[in-house]
């Protein structure tokens, strides 16, 4: 056989294998499939509505507030949530620390899925969607836009983690030969990942630098790329810790013996991070009120209160409760110190993508239940695609 | 590692970076001789003319200007009017104020767009062009003055904004807005000259005016120039502004991304070089094995 008919033949073999694999397992009627069967159904109408009548149809954007739910919630803070992995891959790949291999491919799928899942949300938002490739194919590039630099570093990321996330692909489509090969990237994308990531995350901030008379300015400094650098690492972090607790319950069955004994000790050592960083996050947000004299001046009714209960209430106060529970192996408190640092980034980005901006604005902005809905579509079918390379791929245990 | 996987990671980092590296600075001073309109607040009486003017040029809604009683309430430019004319109630009587794109010397706008959808064309009007827009409205969130406006209830949503009749300028026209104004109120020229202009009459009638010309500084100088008799707080400008070009605001960070964009591989790959300690490993049992031959 010659080598074209050998691919022709790997290639029928993995065809048969891949509609194989998209048949479900076990039973599918269980409340969560219910529930978000119809949730996603739900969407795909609002979104129908959405591309037939125009933006205004479904949500409650205003000349004011041109940026609502869908950008503020799903990519700003969607994005942040992801930091996980380029954080977990700086420690593994770079950094070369064995302790956290285990959790390496899952952390780079959620990675992988959520750049795909929330900055895809990006194009439901977008007016005029059909001119997505206008920054990309190079009929005009505005090199002076931060959102030129974002969009690009979105499409080379999401491209980075696919390559990393690459090898268990092939493992289980059992192209041995091309698993050497995409392994042997990995040092390369994650360098290039962890850089870019670095850029786009700061990014998001940066966006928002020429919103300077719109945000409130508690949450407006000129330091806004490096106070949304710093927070996705904790971020990410906490994220992983929330979603390995859900995924220890769920997938219980699809981890080995020997990765739930160490995995206390990865929370721990997660959690140390997290506790350092938000540490470093609010020593920055003290220096930026305590540097500007002015500042202080705002620390008083509505706004002032509201910013303290952000930076104390969901900075503060997880830090201490993550280095708490690390120093008395509290993994509960962890837990809840995990889930309250989840909130307060939701809570930071919403603050300057839609509740401190455009403060003054005597018609606030709302998330449609339109909105709302479209974003429990697209978490869920995440959840969706996310369970289906789990249960087939080796992504908790390596084979 | 090896020569081939540094080769490969080298050549994967650097391709990655190339097409960000290019980052134009803007000259803060004003070279270019840009045109723009002197609004002389004291002398607009609220015909609306120019808003009919405006929207009969442009194919915008026409309002009915003798009927619809608009300036009772305030109103702000929309997706449907690329200028409106508000009235307030001052010390100094009432003053008709007209609103539109100010045209900024370095417009946030422009900078913010990732398409170059939005311009400053060589003779000062920002325009928008539709066939390189993704309707990402990051515009409309940079715009200091609140000027780009989304057509939501459209398929093919456009960005809506004054473009100073850039079509009629190139025919030799001035704008249809001061083409109407029955007034004078309104008056089209290159800035140097409205400035000009503008300091004569505040300099000979010092009691009639506001010793203050905006747009001169705001946000680094704006095409359309105002006159007051009352501070422009009073006439719903905002005074809060600054006189640095918003671009300015994301220029550092835009700098510094080729700077990360090499420092930073480099670092980490020295990183993950000083942490290989497989060749260590291996020279340590290298050392034991002969130890224990010499026992």
């Amino acid at each position: 056989m010659n080598n074209t008919a050998v691919a022709k033949n790997e290639f029928g073999r993995f065809i048969d294998f891949f509609i194989q694999e998209l048949k479900p397992r076990g039973k599918w009627l269980t409340p969560f499939n219910v529930i978000s069967i119809l949730t996603i159904l739900a969407g795909l109408i609002i979104l129908y509505v959405r591309f037939t009548q125009g933006l205004g149809s479904v949500t409650n954007l205003s000349q004011q507030f041109p940026w609502g739910f869908w950008i503020g919630f799903d990519v700003i803070t969607g994005v942040a949530l992801a930091g996980g992995a380029y954080v977990i891959c700086f420690v593994v790949v770079i950094m070369r620390l064995e302790k956290y291999h285990s959790i390496l491919r899952v952390t780079v799928l959620n990675g992988f899925l959520a750049y795909v899942f929330y900055s895809g949300a990006l194009l439901l938002d977008l007016g005029r969607p059909w001119h997505i490739m206008n920054p990309l194919i190079g009929n005009s590039f505005g090199y002076n836009s931060v959102m030129f630099l974002v969009a690009w570093h979105f499409f080379v990321y999401t491209c980075a983690l696919f390559v990393e996330f690459s090898p268990a692909i092939a493992e289980w489509a059992k192209f041995e030969k091309l698993r050497k090969f995409l392994s042997g990237l990995t040092l390369a994308t994650v360098i290039l990942g962890f850089t870019i990531s670095m850029l786009h995350q700061s990014g998001l901030g940066a966006l928002f630098l020429m919103a300077k008379p719109k945000i409130h300015p508690l949450w407006y400094s000129e330091y806004l790329p490096l106070l949304f650098f710093v927070s996705s690492i904790y971020a990410g972090l906490s994220m992983i810790i929330f979603e390995g607790t859900i995924s220890h319950k769920i997938f219980n069955n699809l981890i080995g013996e020997k990765t739930h004994h160490s995995h206390d000790e990865i929370v721990l050592g997660l959690a140390k991070g997290a506790a350092v960083t938000m540490f470093v996050y609010y020593f920055f947000q003290a220096f930026i009120l305590l540097h500007d004299g002015e500042r202080w001046k705002l620390i008083n009714g509505f706004w002032g209160f509201w910013y303290l209960l952000e930076i104390v209430g969901f900075v503060l106060i997880p830090c201490f409760l993550y280095a708490y529970g690390v120093r008395n192996r509290k993994f509960a408190v962890i837990k809840v110190a995990a889930i309250l640092t989840v909130l307060g980034i939701i809570l930071n980005r919403l603050n300057v993508t839609l509740i401190a901006f455009n403060w003054y604005a005597v018609d606030r902005y709302y998330p449609s239940w339109q909105e709302i809905v479209v974003t429990l579509m697209v978490v869920f079918i995440e959840i969706w695609v996310f369970r289906w390379f789990v249960t087939r791929m080796p992504v908790f245990s390596r084979n | 590692m090896d020569r081939r996987q540094f080769l490969r990671t080298s050549i994967t980092l650097g391709a990655a970076g190339m097409p960000l590296n290019d980052v134009g600075a803007a000259s803060p001073k004003e070279s270019k001789e840009f045109v723009g309109v002197l609004v002389d607040t004291t002398r607009c009486i609220g015909c609306r003319s120019c808003e009919a003017a405006c929207s009969v040029t442009h194919d915008n809604f026409v309002p009915d200007i003798k009927n619809d009683n608009a300036l009772a309430k305030r109103r702000d430019t929309s997706d449907k009017q690329w200028t409106v004319v508000n009235q307030f109630s001052t010390s100094k009587g009432e003053i008709f104020v007209k609103r539109q794109c100010m045209h900024c010397w370095q417009p946030a706008c422009v900078a913010a767009c990732l398409v170059n959808a939005m311009s400053k064309t060589r003779e000062g009007p920002v325009t928008w062009d539709g066939d390189k827009c993704m309707g990402c409205r990051y515009c409309m969130v940079s715009c200091p003055f609140d000027i780009p406006k989304a057509e939501y209830h459209s398929t093919n949503p456009r960005i809506m904004k004054c473009s100073m009749c850039y079509e009629r300028l190139q025919d030799g026209k001035k704008p249809a807005c001061v083409e109407s104004c029955p007034t004078d109120a309104l008056m089209f020229g290159q800035k140097r000259e409205l400035m000009e202009v503008a300091r004569h009459r505040v300099y000979s009638h010092p009691d009639k005016y506001v010793h203050s010309i905006y747009g001169e500084n705001e946000v680094g100088g704006t095409g359309w120039l105002y006159l007051s008799a009352v501070p422009f707080d009073q006439i719903g400008f905002r005074t809060d502004l600054g006189t640095t070009p918003y671009p300015e605001y994301t220029r550092e960070f835009l700098i510094s991304v080729p700077l990360i964009e090499f420092g930073v591989p480099a670092f980490l790959l020295a990183l993950n070089m000083m942490t290989d300690r497989r060749k260590e490993v291996s020279e340590d049992l290298e050392l034991n094995r002969s130890g224990d031959d010499n026992e």
